[in-house]
């Protein structure tokens, strides 16, 4: 892959609104049972503004990212050869239903080893204030020709 | 409210998760990852794996769980990190048991670090799976 990629910062994703019922379907998804995840009013009695996201649900988000980085026609990255290596939520503020979240992707590192290549993606993910909510971490390791 | 009398290497939680297809078809829909080698054994096998493997960030996601049951409120995990080392294969008929223990590994005033060891047929198939959660 081009390793003139690094450091490069895409344009920020179409803002996404955060649902309730998103957030519902996606903690039935990763079997997250806590109130907090489901019911509005535990939320609040907690002191939230509305049910909490799970921690993994940032890569619903995430994925309009690293759609933007597999599609840059200098990238050079087939798809086909991409294994999700790490990844990683590092957050300021919990998620909640309400949110509306945009993304911007910033490619970290380009790596090589032993024919492979990692690229690490980082996506700062920021409320409609412009405020830091989140940043998810992915490594991709796209694998060389065999 | 969890006992915050904690020590290095205490136990926290204990969970064995089933995951059927079913599983990873609800994922599929709900993450909006559609990579067919997660339903399709025909795609899986074509590019040389065994069979349909579980999404990684599907056993991300649920290996936190016993986490945020114990802990009591998901927004208190501050920081959640793993490494994809081993696929979780999941069979059509029997699917697939994976075992999730989160100990403390560390305590630091209102913080501590929580590793998890997640296991599937008797090998880890997260690496540094670790979470930073408030205690406060």
């Amino acid at each position: 892959m081009n390793p003139e990629l690094q450091g490069r910062v895409f344009e920020p994703t179409a803002p996404y609104l955060v649902g309730r019922e998103k957030i519902r379907e996606f903690a039935r998804a990763v079997f997250a049972t806590s109130p907090l995840n489901h019911d509005p009013e535990a939320a609040v009695a907690a002191g939230y503004s509305d049910i909490v996201a799970p921690p993994t649900f940032p890569v619903v988000i995430q994925e309009s990212t690293l759609a933007q980085l597999l599609a840059e026609p200098d990238a050079g990255i087939d798809f086909t050869r991409v294994v999700h290596g790490d990844q990683r939520f590092s957050y300021t503020r919990p998620i909640v239903a309400g949110d509306e979240l945009t993304a911007v992707l910033n490619v970290a590192s380009i790596k090589s080893l032993g024919g492979h290549s990692m690229v690490t993606a980082e996506s700062t993910i920021t409320d409609a204030s412009g405020a830091h909510v989140v940043t998810a971490i992915s490594t991709l390791v796209v694998r060389g020709d065999e | 409210m969890a006992d915050l009398n904690l020590e290095k290497g205490q136990i926290v939680a204990e969970t064995t998760f089933s995951i059927t297809r079913d599983s990873l078809v609800r994922y599929a829909g709900a993450s909006g990852d559609f990579n067919p080698i997660h339903y399709r054994d025909d795609v899986a096998t074509s590019v040389g794996l065994p069979g349909v493997l579980a999404h990684g960030m599907l056993t991300m996601g649920f290996a936190i769980q016993p986490v945020v049951d114990w802990i009591g409120d998901s927004g208190k995990v501050l920081d959640y990190q793993v490494r994809f080392t081993r696929p979780v294969l999941v069979d059509a008929v029997v699917g697939a048991s994976v075992t999730v223990v989160a100990r403390v590994g560390s305590i630091d005033d209102d913080v501590a670090r929580i590793d998890l060891t997640v296991t599937y047929g008797e090998q880890t198939v997260l690496g540094k799976a670790q979470a930073r959660v408030s205690l406060v």
